[in-house]
């Protein structure tokens, strides 16, 4: 019997190679290669591109750790990779549970459309119509001061604030995506016995809903954080002066000093550290879930 | 039987496609420069081809180090390249670019002497890069916000401009700034503690660090901004073909100059080619409609400077000897100066959170 089984399981994976192997061709060419070669630049003194000589050396990585600036940036970059993806929950999971549990029909689809309608627009687009909504004078200062009866002043723009408000919209479809899937897949029988045996709205959220959802909540989290945590466009076009960034930081190596080496090293710490951080919270977030 | 039909009809293709190829590169001039800068004006390429009967191909990059890396993984592929005169040299000694036969090109007899005899452009007597125009980084005022416009780079620091100053976001050009400020050579900065302590001070006044020339116009549009280091070309264009509140200033302290060439890279196929397009864009006629229609830098071609009307910005306030004493030109810039440059410029931006 468990011999047949185990048979019966390589043959699947062996029926499974065909529907498996574009994917991984796909991943091991635009994924592992450039990877791999940015691991070896990273370990360089020199790019051979420029013609100069080069040897083998860490100073790349010793760079991180003698410059007080990159721990700072890192900081900073984790920070905000934090805020973002709490007001990503704090937006995203009750739309998701809107749309779940409380649309049904043509109105569920109209109200998805939205949430998924800022991918189908460019993200250069995207922070630049911010940037005219932001600032002082644009398009909210003008409207707010058009209805309010006392005078306003508001100017966002090239703030701490505007970063973030600019990344949560680009970020917040994955949080309802995801908890919009776990949400959906939460059996109506399981809530209607809570409130049966009489649960608060409250208590059905802390005990039986969040918890059911926590994959999605997991997964949506997951997703926004590290990019969050590598992001350059939007600091530096709507952070202004505070927007320099870990990520920032890394894309001037590459496009500014032409120092591929360290801009290659800098990202692989950034790599490093978003997974000993995912490391970390994996159990106890499994544990929750 | 068939097959050898469909195999003769398939070399017969591929000879006729790569005749056809070969006969089409002879005539073909590949331009690389930076985008929307005079090059690809689409009235100057069609008046080009239409004189000489080479087509233009343009290709562009956004940083002289994008540049050297097209340069340096395309050989051969580019006949003309316009390169910012403090890279010539690291261009010249990675053998991307080849000496220049002035002879035919008429227009070099035009070139003012000090801008053609650079010693940037010239190696062992041979000439590696034609002058084309030239320009200041200095600063711009918002009209609206002044009522006669400063003469000094301290405005800068004038607490009423507070949170409506704005830099370029770039270490070379900030630390430059920085030492024309404190009065020093911009090529030998020898006191680089002053140069970071005025620019620290001047962070609390910045509203952001702009990019490119839209980011600037955008913002006096919006009527965010007073005061910034801006190019002159810029200014100019954002006065004559924007129609925005933007003049330009040269301070008393002086300013930035920079000196952009034509250069003929290895391994160009078309060189009568190149030569006939550096010819072309060195003209006073080509310069003279540039200037007009779109706004642009100063040309290094006395003949078309002086083509200009007695007023024109170009002529009156860049053609002024008091200006010409005032201004520093870049020199190249080693790799570790560069690195150093941006590691203070981080730390100042950093500091500044």
């Amino acid at each position: 019997m468990a011999e047949h089984v185990a048979t019966g399981s390589r043959s699947g994976l062996r029926s499974a190679l065909p529907l498996l192997l574009p994917a991984y061709l796909w991943l091991t060419v635009a994924i592992f290669l450039p990877l791999s070669a940015m691991v070896f630049f990273s370990s360089m003194t020199e790019l051979p591109l420029s013609g100069k000589a080069w040897s083998f050396t860490l100073e790349n990585y010793a760079t991180f750790f003698s410059e007080r600036l990159y721990l700072t940036l890192l900081l900073a970059s984790l920070r905000l990779g934090l805020e973002v993806t709490l007001w990503c929950v704090v937006i995203g999971f009750p739309a998701a549970y809107v749309l779940a549990k409380v649309l049904k029909g043509r109105s569920r689809e109209a109200i998805f459309l939205l949430v998924i309608l800022p991918f189908w627009s460019n993200g250069l687009v995207r922070i630049f119509s911010w940037a005219m909504v932001l600032r002082e004078g644009g398009i909210l200062d003008t409207a707010l001061n058009a209805v309010l009866p006392f005078k306003i002043n508001i100017d966002v723009m090239y703030s701490y604030p505007a970063v973030v408000i600019g990344l949560v919209h680009s970020y917040v479809p994955y949080m309802v995506l995801t908890c919009y899937l776990t949400l959906q897949a939460i059996d109506d029988s399981l809530i209607e016995a809570g409130r049966s045996l009489g649960a608060s709205r409250l208590q059905m959220l802390r005990r039986v809903i969040i918890p059911l959802s926590m994959p999605g909540l997991v997964a949506g989290a997951a997703l926004i954080f590290v990019p969050v945590v590598g992001s350059f466009m939007e600091p530096r076009i709507l952070g202004g002066r505070t927007g320099t960034f870990y990520g920032t930081v890394i894309e001037d190596q590459f496009v500014a000093v032409f120092n591929w080496p360290l801009g290659a090293a800098l990202s692989f710490i950034l790599l490093a550290v978003v997974l000993v951080i995912l490391a970390l919270t994996s159990p106890v977030l499994r544990r929750a879930a | 039987m068939r097959m050898s039909k469909l195999t003769a009809f398939l070399t017969a293709t591929a000879v006729f496609t790569s005749a056809l190829t070969l006969a089409a590169t002879a005539a073909e001039v590949h331009v690389l420069n930076w985008k929307g800068y005079g090059a690809d004006e689409p009235w100057a390429i069609a008046a080009f081809e239409k004189a000489t009967g080479n087509k233009v191909i343009n290709d562009f990059f956004n940083s002289e180090q994008e540049m050297l890396t097209k340069l340096r993984t395309n050989p051969g592929l580019y006949d003309v390249v316009m390169i910012n005169a403090a890279f010539n040299d690291q261009a010249m000694a990675e053998k991307l670019i080849q000496p220049i036969d002035v002879a035919n090109i008429p227009n070099y007899a035009d070139i003012s002497p000090d801008k053609a005899g650079s010693p940037m452009l010239i190696r062992d007597g041979k000439v590696y890069g034609v002058p084309w125009v030239w320009g200041l980084t200095a600063l711009a005022i918002n009209e609206k916000s002044f009522e006669t416009p400063p003469t000094s780079i301290t405005e800068m620091w004038n607490e009423a401009h507070k949170g409506r100053v704005v830099i370029r976001d770039d270490a070379v050009e900030a630390v430059q700034f920085g030492a024309i400020t404190t009065g020093q050579n911009i090529n030998d900065i020898k006191d680089m503690e002053a140069v970071k302590a005025k620019l620290t001070s001047l962070m609390p006044q910045i509203k952001t660090f702009w990019s490119s020339e839209n980011d600037w116009n955008q913002m006096v549009a919006s009527n965010q901004i007073d005061i910034g280091t801006y190019w002159s070309g810029s200014a100019d264009r954002a006065k004559t073909h924007f129609k925005l509140p933007v003049s330009l200033v040269i301070p008393r302290e002086g300013a930035v100059a920079w000196l952009d060439a034509f250069s003929i890279p290895v391994g160009s196929k078309n060189v009568a080619g190149a030569e006939a397009f550096i010819n072309y864009m060195i003209d006073p006629g080509f310069y003279v409609e540039w200037v007009t229609k779109v706004g642009a830098p100063v040309s290094a071609n006395t003949k078309a400077v002086a083509a200009l009307p007695e007023d024109a910005f170009n002529r009156k306030v860049m053609g002024d000897p008091d200006v010409a004493k005032r201004i520093q030109f870049q020199a190249p810039i080693t790799d570790a100066q560069r690195e150093a440059y941006l590691a203070l410029w981080q730390e100042l931006k950093v500091n500044v959170k």
